[in-house]
């Protein structure tokens, strides 16, 4: 796929009258639309900054992007060619073009929701996104009836952020799932709630606990945000930022605790 | 064995070997890797046997070698210095072969190969079409030399080409060198190898590692394993100048479990090549340090994608990660890694050694050199060939390959493994390269070639290489699980006769989907059987879905078994053989199948001389 040599100068142009102004920071378009922003932030920060919305399912701000949903995909127009990749996890570049909303983008996108939609249909979450896309009807057979469509969030955010890594993900392909190793109860599993809450379905629960009783008095037991109001802007989101406070608490009582037990 | 300790002694290491050698000894090749599979391991041992007690020992020396290419004939053993070709040598034809040829100097005829078309014995290994219309550059020594032994490796002229990069080229050069002989990466992708080491040597830090790809996982495919086994030496000289061209002091060979004799073959290649001091501190005196480590893979095919190696030999799960960044600026343990596959590596030695120029005279204009392929599947000549690049189809199955088995026509050609495509009749004279294959909606893949003939039901093989990539797939992103699923349950369901006119749609759609949107090669060269078989042979999708029937007799809901009765001679033999007892008929006179009591076996179809056994 390649562009036309007018348009692609005339994109060369721009930049290089942006590039003038700002020393720093580097100029992209996305949508049309001129963003300054710091060379080797992923896609999908520089299109918050451009207030535009990039559906995702596995992104999360405080971990490292995975890039399992595909979700996010964007048309990125860069030397001429022009190719979708995933905005969470593709660094923007000088001279890069971004198109979020092209018809090829929307169409990946209905498809990872059909898909989803076919392994997880009583999630409310996908039903949503699917009306929102217009997908009235299921082209595709309902295969299981799971709640958890393994964007890894609750793996990611227990080994990252909360440092522990309580869970996995075993197995393979389609039997692919989140686990605790070998399925036993976790002994380093210090109930901080995170995987319930960071989970987009909601199909993660919370259950008392004889081990780590004083530790399930969590604030948070049982808040979600599944489909996030705030455009995944966790900085400045009250709920996120509430929960990380929290979270954090409860991980340094838990180290205190730890600490002072006799070995 | 002593430790080499320059350039020069390894010259003079060459020459003694040579001197040591009687060149009246008779020497005996028997492939001791494939065809222990057809008990070439008693060939050995009875042969040992017959030697001593003959009291032969000064006079012959058995060489047990790895893959000799004809694996339909194994076990295969060439008579040297007169080349004579010995098939199928069972333990009780050792002594014929001691008496006739080592002491009496003649052919034992029953045991040639014989010309199918005109029953004629062939005598030499060279004369042998099977060989003669090849072109081994890499595979040359598997087979003609022992594995287990370096001496054996350095007296074909092995590490002369280390010698001469360390002696007379600065890694720049070789990196240039590299780049110009256009040698495309072996392992399926086909990206410039060259390409990959610049952008490597010109990553920033200290530490940097090379990595060999042996984690050959296509059903069908061994010409990886091959190489390991019959010639580590040739990947780990590839790897040592590898390391000198990027900066590497570490290299990892990534094998797969399931490969017990490769993995002994290079741990043994290894420590040898350490304790002559090619590998280590101080390689050849020049200053150079670089060693090698084998890993082994626990048999996850994803794992033999670049990124999900890297992650797999870090100690975790297998699972690719999207690129950028890429590994050559950021790959294992986070530092720059190039990693290729073995059989690139293989051709590294090949280009040092006789220029750039030497082999971007060979193959194709996108496609340099020779491949090794690997042909299975219903061909006469079962084996590896190695063929330059651009070779046409019907020469590597038809010429090398001796057409289709049992007289039956060719129906098609799986290259690339299961992320391949199915290539029809109706391009049979198509060159062989990565673009010709791409163009026809294959892929070079690591080299596999399965061939099909008309019993294959072109529905039932897409459906089967998707169950393997089904099952092969890590899961981690959506298209390739989800997709796959849905595709692989289309597929099911037509060939169980529940398809729908919509399927055709909503493959493609699917196929297309995975291709753009996949995290990984697997997933994004999933679709490649069902688009190509939708693509050349949609009419058998269409007997399928619309008319409810499978021609190939493979899908079980789809056809009915019954007895021409004109080619019928009434000789019994289907009626003895039915587990069911569903053949019925008196002796010399047609027999009828009650269809009602078959349950398909195809026992009666496959056991029919006369071919009277119909799938309708």
């Amino acid at each position: 796929m390649s562009i036309s040599r007018t348009r692609y100068d005339a994109v060369n142009r721009i930049f290089c009258d942006a590039i003038k102004d700002e020393a720093v920071k580097i100029p992209i378009i996305i949508d049309n639309r001129m963003v300054q922003i710091e060379q080797g932030t992923f896609i999908i920060e520089a299109a918050k900054k451009a207030d535009i919305v990039i559906p995702t399912l596995c992104y999360h701000e405080a971990i490292k992007p995975y890039g399992a949903c595909r979700l996010c995909m964007v048309e990125v127009v860069q030397n001429r060619q022009r190719r979708l990749v995933t905005s969470c996890n593709f660094p923007v570049e000088p001279g890069m073009e971004i198109f979020t909303d092209t018809p090829g983008v929307r169409k990946i996108r209905k498809t990872i929701v059909e898909l989803l939609l076919a392994r997880c249909p009583g999630v409310s979450l996908l039903q949503t996104m699917a009306r929102q896309m217009g997908i009235d009807r299921p082209r595709l057979k309902k295969r299981n009836d799971k709640e958890c469509i393994l964007c890894g969030l609750c793996v990611r955010f227990c080994e990252e952020s909360v440092g522990v890594g309580a869970i996995g993900l075993s197995n393979r392909g389609t039997d692919r799932e989140v686990a605790t190793p070998f399925k036993v109860a976790s002994d380093v599993c210090i109930g901080c709630g995170s995987c319930t809450y960071i989970c987009p379905t909601g199909c993660i629960e919370m259950l008392p606990d004889e081990k780590t009783p004083c530790l399930r008095s969590m604030k948070m037991e049982g808040h979600s945000c599944p489909s996030c109001s705030n455009n995944y802007q966790c900085d400045s989101c009250a709920t996120d930022q509430e929960f990380l406070v929290e979270m954090r608490r409860v991980v340094s009582e838990f180290r205190n605790l730890a600490e002072k037990a006799p070995s | 064995m002593e430790r080499i300790t320059s350039i020069a002694d390894l010259e003079d290491l060459r020459n003694s070997i040579f001197a040591k050698r009687d060149p009246a000894m008779i020497s005996i090749r028997l492939c001791n890797t494939g065809c222990r599979a057809r008990k070439s391991v008693k060939v050995f041992e009875s042969l040992e046997q017959e030697i001593r007690e003959q009291g032969l020992e000064r006079k012959v020396a058995v060489k047990r070698t790895g893959c000799q290419g004809f694996c339909e004939m194994g076990p295969v053993m060439v008579v040297e210095p007169e080349n004579i070709f010995y098939c199928r040598v069972k333990p009780k034809d050792v002594a014929e072969i001691v008496a006739e040829t080592v002491q009496a100097g003649n052919v034992v005829e029953r045991l040639l190969w014989k010309d199918p078309d005109s029953g004629e014995p062939v005598v030499h290994e060279r004369d042998i079409p099977y060989y003669k219309k090849q072109q081994k550059n890499i595979s040359n020594s598997t087979g003609r030399i022992d594995p287990t032994e370096i001496e054996e490796y350095i007296a074909v002229g092995g590490y002369s080409a280390l010698s001469k990069v360390l002696s007379t080229m600065q890694p720049a050069e070789v990196v240039d060198t590299v780049v110009a002989s256009g040698l495309r990466g072996r392992g399926g992708g086909g990206f410039p190898t060259g390409l990959k080491w610049r952008l490597c040597a010109a990553a920033p830090g200290d530490v940097k590692y090379i990595i060999a790809n042996g984690d050959e996982g296509d059903p069908g495919a061994f010409m990886d394993r091959s190489l390991m086994e019959g010639d580590p030496h040739s990947i780990i000289e590839g790897m040592i100048i590898g390391a000198y061209a990027i900066g590497a002091g570490q290299g990892f060979i990534y094998v797969r479990e399931e490969y017990p004799i490769a993995i002994e073959h290079l741990s043994i290649a290894i420590r040898q090549a350490e304790e002559c001091g090619l590998l280590g501190n101080n390689i050849l005196g020049t200053g150079l340090n670089f060693s090698i480590n084998i890993n082994k893979g626990a048999g996850a095919f994803v794992c033999g994608e670049e990124t999900a190696l890297m992650i797999s030999i870090e100690g975790r799960s297998g699972t690719p990660r999207s690129r950028p960044p890429y590994p050559a600026i950021e790959g294992l343990f986070g530092k720059p890694s190039v990693l290729n596959n073995v059989e690139s590596f293989g051709n590294i030695t090949q280009i040092l050694l006789n220029g750039a120029d030497w082999y971007a005279g060979i193959g194709t204009v996108g496609s340099k050199g020779t491949k090794i392929f690997s042909l299975v599947g219903k061909v006469n000549n079962t084996g590896l060939v190695e063929v330059e690049m651009g070779t046409t189809l019907r020469e590597i199955i038809f010429d090398i390959g001796g057409g289709i088995r049992n007289n039956r026509n060719f129906k098609a050609v799986q290259t690339g493994g299961p992320s391949g495509g199915c290539i029809p009749i109706s391009k049979i004279d198509m060159p062989v390269d990565y673009d010709s294959l791409r163009e026809a909606g294959a892929i070079m893949g690591s080299g596999g070639m399965i061939v099909m003939d008309e019993t294959s039901c072109m529905v039932d093989v897409a459906r089967y290489f998707l169950n393997f990539l089904l099952f092969e797939s890590c899961g981690k992103c959506v298209p390739c699980r989800e997709g796959m699923q849905q595709m692989h349950e289309i597929l099911t369901n037509i060939c169980e006769g529940r398809g729908e006119e919509s399927d055709f749609d909503l493959l493609t759609e699917l196929a297309n989907f995975m291709t753009t949107s996949s995290l990984c090669g697997l997933g994004g060269t999933a679709g490649n059987p069902a688009l190509s078989t939708i693509r050349y042979f949609r009419h058998e999708y269409e007997d399928h879905i619309h008319e409810k029937k499978c021609r190939a007799g493979v899908c079980k809901n789809l056809f009915t078994y019954a007895i021409d009765e004109e080619l019928c001679n009434g000789c019994t033999l289907c009626a003895v053989k039915c587990p069911e007892e569903a053949v019925s008929g008196i002796k010399k006179e047609p027999h009828t199948i009650d269809t009602e009591k078959c349950i398909k076996c195809g026992i009666c179809f496959s056991s029919c001389k006369q071919k009277a056994v119909v799938a309708v």
